[in-house]
């Protein structure tokens, strides 16, 4: 009964999307107020060819993956698309009824979510999800599909490609589940994919080796794409075209050489030259401020050791990078540092004195000196608290200070983080993300610290929004001469920050020392995949990449 | 089937034993504050305190309680409930058939209940904030409001006064024909079936809902899956964890808490069995009762304990 014949009428042999003017709006429902309807994409028009790709690049709130899911006439969470047409193969998809659109949906255009580990449903095998669209939509019997599927994942570079599909989304890496999704979309041999950021969520390593199957499945397969993503430099590997999208509007539109090389409008020469931020390497001091000598720490009562014998240096009013992939045991040596898990052999030195291991037993003093910073702005502001009570809490707590005094000096450092005094009676959600981390940063400065721990500070937030944050803090460590212990996997925004690189893979330290020191040639080899891995706005910088490596990714 | 899930139901099943035996120490030490003297209740007012101290005796209360619970606990684990005080009768014989009809009443209320529960929560949430979604939250809150004694009368008010199609009282005998005895149930039946129906509906509307907030419900309706096979193929599988717990909780309750029901309609059952002898203070049934009610409760609770672990795909399929 599900099987229905594949009809796709085919009026214009050369133009597969074509969208006019596209209007969406959603109702907003902001607590004690009305509900407002906001315009989310106002008038859009693109147009896109058989077998090409067009990337959609803005920062978020720009639209680019409304626009994405208005070509298979979908809206997100109560999005309406209120205006406009969307011409696929030659027929408006959007005068048709909901029966209409669900014969497009996995037939003619498919998707590629952000995040795979979330778009797959947990409780079923892969194989069964990935011809599911397939199956459907009557692309062939079932045996055929998943032979197709096995081809499939040939292609993209999955291991043991003929029983992948038997495992549970849970038993397969990220990057994997990523290339599956891939699989999926390209199983029920659609005209259209969209991919909405499928790299981002993955570590660079892992991102490129993504990257380079979804360009080679493309071509093969002569499918078109739209490649939604807020990275410039990875939109520039696969796409023949990019549009340049905020706030809902599109700023430019033109061939990727162009837009990388000879950006007309103010906001794209902004995207293009992100991360160039000069920032001038310290020399050494005599004495360091925080010192890390030998630590080994561990989850599990010991069973699991993540930090083996890590040995860094953090000088006075200085930035130590400390750089690697996720699980390589980044945010272990902060927590190690902090207290909050006890190394179990070595020793911290702050300030001329032995850190004790557990958080409990430091005095006040040792915990005003050490301050931290997280990545999810979010989730570490109390969203019940004012901006007042949130920066005003550390200095109620290690000064006494109380009042008028208090208020005093929350302005002081809210003019310091750049925010007007208007801010002061805000609550968190009233915020914007980079509002938030800067929020964040003026919390722990309130405690007049010596080291300032960033775990991915920036590592949420838009690139030009980072750009902000990263100039913010080379700024107050020139004011306050505090020194930063920065965590990240990116290793632009560490060459933008570092005065010292700790590289770290897998527990261990494997290169350290001064950024010059670090990012000079001749490398060791998993500096050089990390180096090589990071995405450079250049067309045909990808496969030169590929090409160059010498070893492969830990985790993909 | 890989070992952690072995070794997590040998857990729970481990737990379940040891809270047994707990349930069985509260059972003893609670029949034990009871106010009253059984042996002075079995001879009435006018026994002469010798008669009352001898009866004692041979009953024996004068030992110590430490004594009489092991006494009594050795005796639960060789299948000896002991004797009625009152009437002298082996409790296990005249437990088993009550125990009979209460599993039969029970079994009959959930094979009706649990499947329409579900389906009318997958129909809910199919057609959610519809006016089907809110008539069916609607009536099943009004059945759910309404006292399970109030609903009893009310049916046989209906079926069984006005309209003579039904038994008001649902006698039960042994040998009696099997739908001669379904017809007997019927009324009791349905009053369990609207008191539980409500629960378990609502809890797989909201499991599922919840699951439906997920990012693999949204790849599912962009493969172009229609709503309800979107609904029943990715996410209720997502939602039988909560599902089953519900579902063990509302049978543990059609077997447990059906003492209200049973006395309405002078159904033969557990409950009426263990009312009779409360108000008798014949304290060896009550404990028994309270034990059976008690493993059945905790059995029920294992099996959805299990029945979610098997449920969890990273249990069964470890890395």
């Amino acid at each position: 009964m599900m099987v229905k014949v594949r009809t796709k009428p085919r009026r214009e042999p050369d133009i597969l999307l074509d969208i006019r003017n596209l209007k969406v709006e959603a109702t907003v429902y902001s607590p004690g107020e009305k509900p407002r309807d906001v315009t989310i994409v106002d008038g859009v028009s693109l147009l896109l060819k058989r077998g090409k790709v067009l990337g959609l690049i803005g920062e978020s709130g720009a639209g680019k993956s409304t626009i994405g899911l208005s070509s298979m006439g979908y809206g997100r969470g109560g999005v309406r698309i209120t205006g406009g047409e969307v011409f696929l193969n030659g027929r408006d998809i959007l005068k048709g009824g909901v029966r209409d659109l669900r014969r497009v949906r996995g037939s003619e255009v498919c998707y590629v979510a952000q995040s795979a580990a979330a778009a797959f449903n947990p409780a079923l095998r892969l194989m069964d999800q990935v011809v599911e669209a397939a199956l459907l939509h009557g692309v062939g019997a079932k045996a055929e599909a998943e032979k197709r599927a096995v081809a499939l994942f040939t292609k993209l570079r999955l291991p043991d490609p003929k029983s992948i599909g038997c495992r549970y989304p849970h038993q397969v890496s990220g990057g994997q589940l990523q290339r599956v999704m891939t699989a999926m979309a390209l199983c029920s041999e659609p005209d259209l994919i969209v991919f909405d950021e499928p790299t981002t969520a993955l570590d660079v390593t892992t991102q490129i080796d993504v990257l380079a199957a979804i360009k080679d499945a493309i071509r093969d397969t002569g499918v078109a794409a739209l490649y939604i993503t807020h990275d410039l430099a990875v939109v520039a590997q696969v796409s023949d075209e990019i549009m340049v999208l905020r706030d809902g509007k599109m700023v430019e539109h033109g061939e990727t050489q162009q837009i990388i090389k000879a950006p007309r409008m103010d906001y794209t020469k902004a995207l293009v030259s992100v991360r160039s931020i000069e920032h001038e390497e310290k020399g050494p001091t005599p004495k360091p401020l925080l010192s890390v000598e030998h630590v080994t720490a561990a989850y599990g009562g010991g069973a699991v050791k993540v930090l083996q014998d890590v040995s860094v240096n953090v000088q006075p009013g200085q930035t130590l990078a400390v750089v690697g992939e996720s699980g390589s045991g980044k945010s272990t040596l902060a927590r190690a540092i902090t207290g909050l898990l006890p190394p179990v052999a070595g020793s911290i030195t702050f300030a001329d004195r032995t850190l004790t291991p557990k958080l409990a037993d430091r005095s006040k003093d040792d915990l005003r000196q050490l301050q931290m910073i997280y990545q999810m702005a979010d989730v570490a502001l109390n969203p019940r608290q004012t901006v007042r009570t949130i920066i005003g809490r550390p200095l109620e707590f290690y000064f006494g200070m109380r009042g008028k005094e208090r208020d005093a000096r929350v302005t002081e450092l809210l003019d310091e983080i750049e925010m007007s005094k208007g801010f002061i009676d805000r609550y968190p959600a009233e915020l914007s993300g980079g509002q938030k981390q800067r929020v964040c940063i003026a919390r722990a400065l309130a405690a007049k610290p010596k080291l300032i721990i960033c775990d991915e500070v920036t590592s949420a937030l838009d690139p030009l929004v980072a750009d902000g944050i990263l100039k913010l803090l080379l700024r107050l460590q020139k004011i306050e001469d505090v020194a930063y212990l920065f965590i990240s996997h990116d290793l632009a925004t560490v060459k933008a920050i570092a005065d010292s690189i700790a590289v770290i893979y897998r527990g261990e330290v494997v290169r350290y020392g001064s950024k010059t020191q670090v990012l000079t040639p001749p490398f060791d080899a998993y500096t050089d995949l990390l180096l090589s891995s990071v995405p450079e706005m250049e067309v045909g910088w990808l496969e030169h990449a590929i090409h160059g490596r010498r070893m492969e990714s830990a985790g993909n | 089937m890989g070992s952690p899930v072995l070794t997590l139901i040998a857990q729970r099943v481990a737990l379940g034993i040891l809270l047994l035996f707990a349930v069985s120490v509260l059972i003893f030490a609670g029949t034990q504050i009871l106010p009253g003297d059984v042996a002075q209740s079995i001879l009435g007012q006018d026994a002469t305190p010798e008669a009352v101290a001898n009866l004692r005796q041979e009953l024996g209360l004068n030992d110590p309680a430490y004594a009489r619970y092991f006494h009594w606990l050795g005796g639960v684990l060789t299948g000896d409930l002991g004797s009625t005080l009152t009437t002298r009768q082996e409790i296990a014989k005249t437990l088993m058939p009550r125990l009979w009809n209460t599993l039969f009443l029970a079994f009959w209320a959930a094979i009706v209940a649990v499947p329409l529960a579900i389906v009318l929560g997958l129909l809910a949430v199919r057609y959610r904030n519809g006016w089907v979604d809110k008539l069916i939250s609607g009536l099943a809150l009004a059945s759910t409001s309404l006292p399970e004694f109030f609903i009893g009368y009310l049916l046989i008010l209906s079926f069984a006064v006005t309209q003579q199609w039904l038994p008001a009282i649902s006698t039960v005998y042994d040998g009696m024909p099997f739908f001669d005895k379904l017809k007997a149930i019927v009324l009791p039946a349905t009053a369990l079936v609207l008191v539980v129906l409500a629960h378990m509906m609502r809890m797989t509307r909201a499991a599922i809902l919840n699951v439906m907030q997920s990012a693999y419900i949204e790849t599912a309706e962009l493969k172009g899956l229609s709503a309800s096979a979107v609904i029943r193929k990715h996410a209720l599988p997502n939602a039988v964890a909560p599902i089953i717990n519900v579902v063990m909780l509302n049978l543990a309750f059609l077997i447990v808490g059906v003492v209200v029901v049973e006395v309405i309609f002078v159904y033969p059952g557990m409950g009426q069995y263990l009312v009779d002898h409360v108000v008798k203070r014949d304290v060896p049934v009550v404990q028994a009762v309270g034990l059976v009610f008690a493993a059945i409760y905790i059995g029920l609770n294992i099996v959805a304990d299990v029945a979610a672990i098997l449920a969890n795909p990273r249990l069964r399929h470890p890395k």
